[in-house]
């Protein structure tokens, strides 16, 4: 196939969830099973057609689980991607390619996390000192938010990033959630001064500069352009899909390089908008990761939407608010919708290309979604 | 502190000299032998990413270094870190390979609680020089600010 082949080849036609909460009753392999057969009854594909899955390697339930219970037929493509939420939009990209080159008809990417009632991945000790953790943890390093922390006490350093930026992120996100009746925080409105006494977790980041902790699950249907057309919902076509794996890179921890303030998402911009027909000034609305709210400024940076530096002072002026220059995670995002490792970003941008966000970008047309920043990671460009 | 609970360095075969010589109270790193290289590296890998040369020795640096970033990590936290926290932890460029950066804790003096250290003097870009201390079965490096 000729560079360019994937090119809105595919579309996604079907998206499903089940509530989100910080504990749901049932196991991750239920709700995975719901979320998956509400994507599909979303699509009007029966799931006897089912012959492609793709999802991250952190989730727990498993594609033999999954097939026999929804009731798939024969499987042909399955596949999954490593690096936390870094995985997220690579899942549609697997299914993407394994789509275009016929190596399956109907994809199924899912993503069912009980990370409300489960324990903490960092409190696991057995798994969290491989290498370079030998470098980090015994020093008390021992959290993502310590890692992203690191990195954002130096961007705010040497490009004057403050705490109020971070607010207009996690803002941003709140308000978002306040309009979304399916978001954990619909009801919790964010004030500056809740947001500049809350407690810190890492300083300098403080409680609301990091994720929800949640139980649900989602999916997302992936079927040829040709196909979509036909399906029962508008396509959401893949315009553009890439992975991010810079060199010299190190994952959360990445301070030995000669520039650890430039991260995956510069590698995966690059490869994204190469492929695109449109720029960063043509985004309509755009789902970027937010484990962390540092991981916007830093996003913004990578993905071109200002230079380098300035994704901090990006954020002033509501730009990330509706109307704005550039409307970000308009469900509430990982911070005040649910964090379930990105999977959320997906399908809030598929309802904004169909119209159907409970917080619409007036005739969206075009949709970034992005996966974690600082760790090996992927995106999408979606357009209607 | 209750060094026993900390987590202890889960040690693999490219990283093993480096607490060889921590034990020593020498701070070196990883460097290409290769005579048209000699490039540093670090965490330590079993090739030369520049050269691609196997062949690699330990480096002695002068343990002089620079604070690049810092966090002051609040609970929750492991049981150990808690009893300390708000405690700092710091990445220190080496003075004599300032891409070469170590993470580690700004104490005192050596052995000193990693909350020891007034937190309004961690700044960026602050000297600082290595110091040892045995933490249950390792020899950890620490960091103190140069006098
Ligand atoms: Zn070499």
């Amino acid at each position: 196939m000729a560079a360019g082949a994937l090119k809105d080849a595919t579309a996604i036609v079907g998206i499903g969830q089940t509530p989100f909460a910080k504990q749901l009753p049932e196991s991750e392999k239920a709700l995975a099973c719901r979320a998956i057969l509400a994507a599909l009854d979303d699509a009007g594909i029966s799931p006897a057609e089912v012959d492609g899955f793709a999802s991250y390697t952190m989730e727990e339930t498993d594609e033999v689980e999954i097939a026999k219970a929804i009731g798939a037929g024969d499987v042909t493509f399955f596949s999954k991607v490593g690096y936390g939420g870094g995985g997220s939009c690579a899942t549609l990209a697997h299914l993407a390619s394994a789509v275009a080159t016929g190596q399956a008809s109907v994809g199924v990417a899912w993503r069912s996390r009980k990370r409300g009632s489960g324990r903490r991945p960092w409190t696991n000790t057995q798994v969290q000192l491989p290498t370079p953790g030998q470098w980090t943890r015994p020093y008390g390093l021992l959290r993502p938010a310590d890692e992203i922390g690191m990195l954002t006490r130096r961007h705010m350093h040497e490009y004057g990033t403050t705490r109020d930026h971070l607010f207009n992120v996690a803002l941003a996100c709140r308000n978002r959630a306040n309009q979304n009746p399916a978001a954990q925080m619909y009801e919790r409105p964010m004030t500056r001064e809740s947001y500049m006494t809350a407690r810190m977790i890492s300083d300098p980041l403080c409680l609301f500069d990091n994720c929800l902790e949640t139980d649900g699950a989602l999916a997302a249907v992936i079927v040829s352009a040709e196909r979509a057309r036909d399906c029962r919902q508008k396509p959401v076509y893949l315009h553009s899909v890439a992975q991010g794996l810079p060199a010299q890179h190190h994952g959360m921890v990445n301070y030995w390089n000669d520039d650890p303030l430039s991260g995956p998402a510069w590698t995966a911009a690059r490869q994204l908008w190469k492929q695109a027909d449109f720029g960063p000034e043509d985004i309509d609305v755009a789902q970027i990761y937010d484990a962390f709210t540092p991981l916007i400024p830093l996003s913004l940076e990578g993905y071109g939407f200002c230079g380098r530096g300035e994704g901090g002072a990006f954020t002033e002026g509501g730009a990330l608010e509706i109307g704005g220059r550039l409307p970000i995670n308009t469900s509430g995002g990982g911070l005040s919708e649910a964090y379930v490792h990105g999977f959320n970003l997906i399908t809030e941008g598929v309802k904004q290309l169909r119209g159907t966000s409970t917080a619409q970008v007036p005739d969206a047309a075009t949709c970034l979604v992005t996966a974690g920043e600082g760790v090996p990671t992927s995106a999408v460009l979606l357009r209607s | 502190m209750t060094s026993s609970d900390l987590l202890a360095p889960v040690v693999d075969d490219d990283g093993a000299p480096f607490w060889e010589y921590t034990a020593q109270h020498e701070l070196r790193v990883q460097a290409c032998a290769n005579p048209e290289c000699g490039e540093l590296r670090f965490p330590p890998r079993p090739c030369c990413p520049h050269c691609r040369s196997f062949d690699s020795e330990w480096r002695r640096m002068s343990g002089k270094g620079r604070i690049w970033s810092y966090v002051f990590p609040h609970p929750p936290l492991l049981p150990a870190y808690a009893e300390m926290a708000p405690y700092n932890a710091i990445v220190v460029e080496l003075a004599d390979a300032p891409r070469i950066r170590l993470v580690g804790n700004l104490v005192t003096e050596a052995g000193a609680p990693w909350n020891s250290v007034d937190p309004s003097r961690l700044k960026i870009g602050a000297r600082v020089q290595v110091v040892f201390a045995r933490i249950g079965e390792f020899t950890m490096p620490q960091w103190v600010l140069e006098r």
